[in-house]
C-alpha cells in the first residue's frame, strides 16, 4: 500500500527519504510521476510531496546568484521578472515545457532528476553553469547539473538525496543565453532536438565566453566544446555561425525513434544552435 | 490505504476519502460527484480535465486527490453564479465554440485563468495560452473568437 | 450550366438564422452527461486484457488466478461470447474484433476482460489472466502486405471480386472497380501523361472523449446500455445479436457524445460490458484509456494510391487510372472501394478507371472516418492536377474549372450528376480575396477540391405538441454537431412557430423505429426530412381539430403562421385558433395532438468543397505551419449556418493535423509507439489559424428544403491543398502524408540537389 507524506520542512523531508522503505518517490510538479504511476510504470510504496516545504517553492537572490526551489514551478519562473532578464534562455526553456496547466505544477528539478535526454531545461541549465543542491543523509552537496542525469530516466542521486535547489550564477554584463528545441507542433510537444547557448560579448560585441549545449542527440544533454571555441574570439559573423552549426552536427550522436531520425536530428541540431547563438548574442547587445 | 482529506470546492467545504493512487479528477468524479471535468487522455496532454487549484490552472488527471487538503478547488461547476451564467460561458454558447462540447469545460477553465491573468489578450496569446486544451470538433476559430469576445465584454469595450 | 433547382429562392423564416443550441447551457455548466458521467447503483468497473502481440495464436487462457481475487465479479473470454453469428462474416468480424477467439490480430486486440469492484481490483485481476501465445509473423505495412512472401493474415482470405476465384490465400481480401470508357484510348491522345505513387498514413479520428459505456443485464434477459455513439440502432442490433437477445429487449440509450468523427459507428467494448454483466448480474461500466482507444479502435486506412492521369495540351483530362491499396486492419473492409469510388468525383471524364484493393494488416480494425477514404483519394488526384497544370503552363483553377463534373456528368463512379456545386465552389475560389492576397517570404498557396456522396437511410421522428402548444421533437439520430438546433429549426419552419417552442431530444432505441446512425453526413439531411413529413402530418390533425372546434368542414382550414386559418367567404371572420389554443383543446377534441413519420431518406445531394491554403516552410527544418486557410462548400441549404461553418471548419483542422502531422507509427515489433495525444500529434489551438468560410446553397432536388449533408466534405482537400501549396513554395511535390518536417526537408534538399545537377550539366549541353 502506497503510504503519502507531506511534510512541512527540508529537514523533515530528507529524514522521511533516509527512513522511507521501498520505492520512495517525490512529488513535486508530479506532471512525470503520475503519468508513470497511472500508466503502471512505477509503483511507489512511499510518496514525498514537497510541494507543502516553504523555502523549496521560492525563487531568490543569493549572493552568488539566484537559487530556484525544488517546488517552484516553471510557471512561477515565467512570472519571475528579475530571472527572466538574467537567465532569458533558461526561463524559455522551462517554459516549453507542456501547457499553462502543466507549467501551474512542473519543476525544474523535477525536469533535471527525470532525467529525459529531451527535457527542456536541462541543455538550458548546463549551458547557464547551473549546479544543483543535493542535500542527503551525509549533509550537502553542490553538483554540477550535467552531474545529475547518466542516461534516459536514470540520474546519479543516491538514496535518500534529494537536490533542494538550482544554484543560477550571477550574471556578468553583456551576457545573455537563449534556448531553442525543433517540434513538430508549436505547442504541447516533446523537444525531437534541442540546442541552448549562453554566450558573454565585449564591448565590440566579441564573444569572450560561451557554452552550447544540445538536448535530445545522445543519451543525455552533451555540451559541445568545438562550437564553443568556434564562438569564443569571434563576433558572429556568417563564418563562425557555420563553423557552429558544422561542430554541433558533428557532436551529435542520436538516435532514430518514433520523435525524429539521426539524419534529421544531427541536421537540426546546427540549425538550432546557429539560431540560439544569434539569440543571446543579440540578447547580450551583440551588433554586427 | 484510505485518507481522509478536507479542501474547499467551489467555495464549499468538502471531505472525501480517497486512495492515494487516486487523482483530483478520479475524486471530483467518482467521490465528489462533480463530473464536468473530463478524463480525455489521463496524462496531461488535452486539458479536458483542466481545474483551478489555489488559482493556478493545472490538470486535474495530474494532482492526487490527497494532495487537495487545505486547498482550493474551482471546477466549471463553480464558474457560473446561480442561474447567472459566467460571460464566458455565454460567449461560448453565442459563438457555437462547441460541438460535442466535452473539450469545453476544461476551455472554460483555461480561458478563465488567462484571462485573469491578461484582460487583454492578443489572438496569439490566447492560442498560446489554450494549446493545453485539444478541441478536435472545431477547429478552435470559434474558441478563440469566443475569448476575444468575452475579454472585449470584461473589459467593458 | 444552371444549378437552380425547383427548391432556389425559397422564402424562410427560421431555416438559415443562428439560434443558440438547446445543449448549449448543460455542456458549459458541466452537466452535459457524456458516456464516462453514467453511474448505476452497485456497479462494477470492467477492464479488457489486450494482446501484446501483433499476431499470434493463442494457444490457452488461464483466468483462476483473478477469478479467485476478492471483489473479482466476472472474468470472460470468447467462450463467454460464443460464436452465434451463423455464417454472418461481417458480424462475426466485429465479434472477433471485440474478443479475440483463435487468434489476435494486432497490438490492443481484446483477449479477455474483468468486472471488479473497483478499478484498482481489475487492473490486478487483468495482471493474474495467463495467456499462452504461439508468435506469429506479422505486416503492418500496406504494401509489404501485399508483396510476395509476407505473412498472411488469414489462411481463409481468398481475394474477393477476382474472376477466376483465387486458390491461393492472400492479404487482398477484396478487389472492387469503377469507371467508364476505354483507358488506354485516353491515354493515346494525351499530351502529357503523369503516373506517380501517392502514400498516406494511418491516422485515427482523435475524439476526445474515450469510448464508454454502462451495461446492465437484468436476469430476465432484458438489458439497458447507456452509452456514447453515433448510432444507438445500430449498436443495440449488433450487441443482441452478438449476445442471443432479442434485439427489442435491448434498450440503448445514447449520452452526449464527445466527438466520433465515424469511430463510434462501430462497437469495440459494448458487447464485452454486456456479458460481464450478464455473467457478473450487476451493472458493469467500461470506459477505455486513450491508450486503448489508440490501439483498439478503428483508424482509417494507410494506403498507396498508384495514379496516372492524362490531359491535352489545352488540359483536357483524357483519363485517369488508380490503383488503391486500402488497410483495413485484419478483416476485409468497403475503404478502398470507397475511395476507389470517391477518387474522380470532381470531375467530367470520359475514360476512367479504378481498382480498390482491401489490404489486411496486423493493425487495428479500420473504421469510418469523416468522409471515409476520400481524403487519401483526393491527395493523389488533386496533387496531380496541379502537377498537370504545371506541365502544360496552365493556370491549376483553370484546369479544374474546365475539368469539373456538372449536372448530367456520368460520375466516375456511375450516377449521372443532378445540379451539384463543384463548378460553383471554383468559380467562388477564383473570386476569393484570399487567391490575390499577398504571399510572405517562405509561403506557397495551394488549392485542391473534394467530393462525398452524402448519404439518407432509415429515418423516424416523433413530433408531440404538449398541452401548451409547445412541441417536443423527438429524432432517432444522434447529434455530434448541432443537429437538435438544426432540426427544431426545421419544425419551427414548417409549424410557422418560433425556435423557442420546439425542444428536439434523441430519444433512446424504445422510443421510436429504427435509425441508421450519423454517419454519412446524414443526421440533418435525413432527420430535417422525416422531421418536416411529422409537423406536416401533425399540420393535417391540427386542422382537422380547428375544424371541430370550429364546427366547419376540415377543407376550409389552412395552417398558417402557426395558427389556423379558416377560409372562404362563410367562415373567413372566424379568429385564427393557435397552436395553443387547439392544444388545450385536445382533451375534447380527440386527445393528444403528435405527428410521426418513418422514411427512407433518398437522394442525399452530393456535396462539393475547394479549399485554398497558404503555408509557410522552414527552409532549414521543414517545419511548415498553415497561415491563412480558406474553406469553400456548398450547403444545400445551410439550416443554421453558424453550425454548418463550424463543420467546414472541424474537418479542415482535422485534415490540416492529418497532412502535416498525424500518423500512426509502428516499431518493427509491430506494436503501436504512438498511443497517446502527446506523439499522436493533433493540432493543438497555436498551430492553427482563422480558417475562413463561404457558404454556396445549391438546392438539393431531392430535399424539401434543398438540404445537403455538410459534414464530411471539409476534410477531404486538405491534404492535397498543404501539398500543393508546399510545392508551389518550392517547386518539389510531396507524395507522402503526413508531410512532417523531414519528409519536407528531404524533399526541398531532393530539389536543391536536382537544381544543382541541373546547373552543372547546363555547360556540357551547350
Amino acid at each position: 500500500m502506497v503510504r503519502y507524506e507531506a511534510p512541512q520542512t527540508t529537514p523533515e523531508a530528507i529524514a522521511l527519504l533516509a527512513s522511507a522503505k521501498g520505492r520512495v518517490h517525490i512529488l513535486a510538479g508530479g506532471t512525470d510521476l503520475i503519468v508513470r504511476m497511472k500508466g503502471e510504470y512505477i509503483e511507489p510504496d512511499v510518496i514525498v510531496d514537497i510541494k507543502r516545504i516553504k523555502s523549496m517553492q521560492s525563487i531568490r537572490k543569493t549572493a552568488a546568484g539566484t537559487s530556484i526551489g525544488a517546488a517552484a514551478t516553471c510557471g512561477s519562473m515565467g512570472r519571475h521578472k528579475a530571472l527572466k532578464k538574467a537567465w532569458p534562455g533558461v526561463v524559455e526553456a522551462a517554459n516549453l515545457i507542456g501547457s499553462d496547466q502543466i507549467q501551474g505544477r512542473c519543476t525544474i528539478v523535477g525536469n533535471l532528476c527525470n532525467a529525459s535526454p529531451a527535457a527542456d531545461s536541462i541543455p538550458a541549465l548546463i549551458a547557464a553553469g547551473a549546479q544543483a543542491l543535493v542535500i542527503g543523509p551525509k549533509g550537502e552537496r553542490l553538483l554540477d547539473v550535467d552531474k545529475i542525469p547518466t542516461g534516459p530516466g536514470k540520474n546519479s542521486l543516491k538514496k535518500g538525496e534529494m537536490v533542494v535547489s538550482i544554484e543560477l550564477p550571477a550574471r556578468a554584463p553583456r551576457s545573455a543565453d537563449a534556448y531553442l528545441r525543433f517540434t513538430p507542433r508549436t505547442e504541447m510537444d516533446i523537444a525531437v532536438v534541442s540546442a541552448a547557448v549562453n554566450l558573454t560579448i565585449d564591448k565590440k560585441s566579441v564573444i569572450t565566453e560561451a557554452r552550447v549545449v544540445l538536448g535530445a542527440v545522445a543519451i543525455t544533454a552533451i555540451r559541445v566544446p568545438a562550437a564553443e571555441a568556434a564562438l569564443i574570439g569571434n563576433t558572429l559573423d556568417e563564418a563562425t555561425l557555420a563553423a557552429v552549426a558544422e561542430a554541433c552536427s558533428a557532436a551529435c550522436n542520436p538516435i532514430n525513434d518514433k520523435r525524429g531520425t539521426v539524419e534529421y536530428r544531427t541536421r537540426v541540431a546546427g540549425v538550432l544552435a546557429k539560431r540560439a547563438a544569434q539569440s543571446a548574442w543579440a540578447r547580450a547587445g551583440g551588433k554586427a | 490505504m484510505t485518507q481522509l482529506v478536507n479542501t474547499q470546492i467551489n467555495g464549499d467545504a468538502v471531505g472525501f476519502a480517497c486512495e492515494i493512487d487516486e487523482t483530483l479528477l478520479d475524486v471530483l468524479r467518482n467521490r465528489v460527484g462533480l463530473s464536468g471535468a473530463k478524463e480525455g487522455c489521463g496524462t496531461g496532454d488535452c486539458g479536458a480535465c483542466s481545474v483551478i487549484l489555489d488559482g493556478t490552472l493545472v490538470c486535474s488527471c495530474l494532482v492526487l486527490g490527497v494532495e487537495a487538503e487545505g486547498r482550493k478547488v474551482e471546477t466549471v461547476e463553480g464558474l457560473s453564479d446561480g442561474a447567472d451564467l459566467h460571460p464566458l460561458q455565454t460567449k461560448f454558447i453565442e459563438h457555437a465554440a462547441l460541438q460535442c462540447g466535452i473539450c469545453t469545460p476544461g476551455f472554460l477553465m483555461a480561458a478563465k485563468a488567462l484571462l485573469k491573468n491578461n484582460p487583454d489578450p492578443t489572438e496569439e496569446e490566447i492560442r498560446y495560452a489554450l494549446a493545453g486544451n485539444l478541441c478536435r470538433c472545431t477547429g478552435y476559430d470559434k474558441i478563440v473568437r469566443a475569448v476575444q469576445a468575452t475579454a472585449a465584454d470584461m473589459r467593458g469595450s | 450550366m444552371s444549378s437552380d433547382t425547383k427548391f432556389t429562392g425559397q422564402k424562410f423564416k427560421s431555416i438559415g438564422t443562428s439560434p443558440l443550441r438547446p445543449d448549449g447551457i448543460d455542456k458549459v455548466t458541466g452537466r452535459a452527461r457524456f458516456g464516462a458521467d453514467i453511474n448505476l447503483p452497485g456497479q462494477l468497473v470492467g477492464r479488457i486484457l489486450r494482446s501484446p502481440h501483433p499476431h499470434a495464436a493463442i494457444r490457452s487462457i488461464d483466468t483462476s488466478k483473478a477469478e479467485a481475487l476478492a471483489g473479482v465479479k466476472a472474468v470472460i473470454t470468447s467462450a463467454d461470447l460464443p460464436d452465434l453469428t451463423n455464417g454472418n462474416s461481417e458480424l462475426f468480424n466485429i465479434l472477433d474484433n471485440c474478443m479475440a477467439r483463435t487468434h489476435v490480430y494486432y497490438d490492443g486486440h481484446a483477449v479477455a476482460a474483468v468486472a471488479a469492484v473497483d478499478a484498482t481490483t481489475a487492473r490486478k485481476a487483468l495482471k493474474l489472466i495467463e495467456v499462452d501465445y504461439e508468435l506469429l509473423p506479422h505486416v503492418t505495412d500496406v504494401d509489404e502486405a501485399v508483396a510476395k512472401g509476407a505473412p498472411i493474415l488469414n489462411k481463409k482470405c481468398f481475394t474477393e471480386g477476382v474472376e477466376p476465384k483465387p486458390r491461393k490465400a492472400s492479404n487482398i481480401a477484396r478487389r472492387s472497380e469503377f469507371g467508364h470508357g476505354d483507358v488506354e484510348a485516353g491515354f493515346a491522345k494525351a499530351a502529357v501523361i503523369i503516373e506517380r505513387n501517392f502514400r498516406t498514413e494511418q491516422t485515427h479520428q482523435g475524439y476526445i472523449e474515450p469510448h464508454a459505456c454502462v451495461a446492465s443485464i437484468s436476469p430476465d434477459g432484458s438489458g439497458e446500455l447507456w452509452v456514447c455513439t453515433q448510432g444507438h440502432f445500430v449498436f443495440r442490433q449488433h450487441c443482441a445479436e452478438l449476445l442471443g437477445m432479442d434485439v427489442s429487449k435491448l434498450r440503448v440509450t445514447p449520452t452526449e457524445i464527445g466527438g466520433g468523427f465515424g469511430g463510434k459507428t462501430h462497437v469495440w467494448t459494448e458487447p464485452v460490458a454486456l456479458a460481464l454483466s450478464r455473467k457478473a448480474n450487476r451493472p458493469v461500466k467500461l470506459v477505455m484509456s486513450r491508450d486503448e482507444v489508440f490501439r483498439a479502435s478503428g483508424p482509417t486506412s494507410a494506403t498507396s494510391i498508384d495514379i496516372r492521369i492524362g490531359v491535352t495540351k489545352k488540359g483536357r483530362i483524357t483519363a485517369g487510372d488508380a490503383t488503391l491499396r486500402y488497410a483495413s486492419g485484419p478483416y476485409v473492409g468497403m475503404w478502398a472501394e470507397l475511395g476507389a469510388m470517391t477518387s474522380f468525383a470532381c470531375y467530367d471524364m470520359k475514360n476512367v478507371r479504378t481498382v480498390g484493393l482491401e489490404v489486411l494488416v496486423n493493425r487495428p480494425k479500420t473504421t469510418a472516418y469523416r468522409a471515409p477514404s476520400a481524403p487519401m483519394a483526393a491527395f493523389a488526384v488533386e496533387s496531380m492536377m496541379d502537377e498537370l497544370a504545371a506541365s502544360i503552363g496552365m493556370d491549376p483553377l483553370e484546369m479544374r474549372i474546365l475539368n469539373a463534373a456538372k449536372k448530367g456528368t456520368r460520375s466516375s463512379y456511375g450516377p449521372v450528376y443532378g445540379p451539384i456545386g463543384i463548378g460553383p465552389t471554383l468559380q467562388a475560389a477564383r473570386e476569393h480575396p484570399h487567391m490575390s492576397a499577398p504571399l510572405g517570404k517562405n509561403q506557397g498557396r495551394g488549392m485542391a477540391c473534394g467530393f462525398w456522396f452524402n448519404f439518407g437511410g432509415q429515418t423516424c421522428t416523433d413530433l408531440n405538441i404538449a398541452p401548451d402548444g409547445s412541441v417536443c421533437l423527438t429524432v432517432g439520430t444522434i447529434d455530434v454537431g448541432g443537429a437538435r438546433a438544426s432540426l427544431a429549426l426545421v419544425a419551427a419552419e414548417e409549424l410557422g412557430i418560433s425556435y423557442d417552442q420546439v425542444r428536439t431530444v434523441v430519444g433512446d432505441t424504445s422510443s421510436l423505429g429504427y435509425n441508421d446512425m450519423t454517419d454519412g453526413s446524414r443526421g440533418t439531411f435525413s432527420s430535417s426530412m422525416a422531421t418536416i413529413m411529422s409537423a406536416r402530418n401533425a399540420i393535417k390533425i391540427l386542422k382537422e381539430r380547428a375544424a371541430k372546434m370550429w364546427d366547419i368542414p376540415v377543407e376550409k382550414v389552412t395552417w398558417e403562421e402557426g395558427c389556423a386559418k379558416a377560409v372562404g367567404k362563410k367562415y373567413g371572420n372566424l379568429s385564427p385558433l393557435s397552436l395553443a389554443e387547439i392544444a388545450e383543446a385536445a382533451p375534447n377534441t380527440g386527445g393528444p395532438i403528435a405527428g410521426h413519420n418513418e422514411l427512407v431518406a433518398d437522394g442525399a445531394g452530393v456535396s462539393f468543397a475547394t479549399h485554398i491554403c497558404d503555408v509557410e516552410v522552414d527552409p532549414e527544418t521543414g517545419r511548415t505551419q498553415v497561415v491563412k486557410y480558406t474553406v469553400i462548400q456548398d450547403a444545400g441549404k445551410a439550416v443554421h449556418p453558424t453550425y454548418v461553418e463550424g463543420q467546414y471548419q472541424g474537418g479542415a483542422a482535422q485534415g490540416i493535423g492529418w497532412a502535416l502531422n498525424e500518423e500512426y507509427v509502428y516499431g518493427e515489433d509491430g506494436r503501436l509507439q504512438n498511443s497517446g495525444f502527446l506523439d499522436y500529434r493533433i493540432p493543438v489551438c497555436s498551430d492553427l489559424p482563422m480558417i475562413g468560410t463561404q457558404i454556396l446553397e445549391i438546392p438539393n432536388p431531392n430535399h424539401p428544403y434543398g438540404i445537403r449533408g455538410v459534414g464530411e466534405t471539409s476534410i477531404v482537400p486538405p491534404l492535397a491543398a498543404i501539398g500543393n501549396a508546399v510545392s508551389n513554395a518550392f517547386g518539389v511535390r510531396m507524395t507522402h502524408v503526413p508531410m512532417s518536417a523531414p519528409r519536407i526537408l528531404k524533399a526541398l534538399d531532393e530539389a536543391e540537389s536536382k537544381k544543382a545537377d541541373e546547373t552543372q550539366q547546363l555547360p556540357l549541353e551547350l
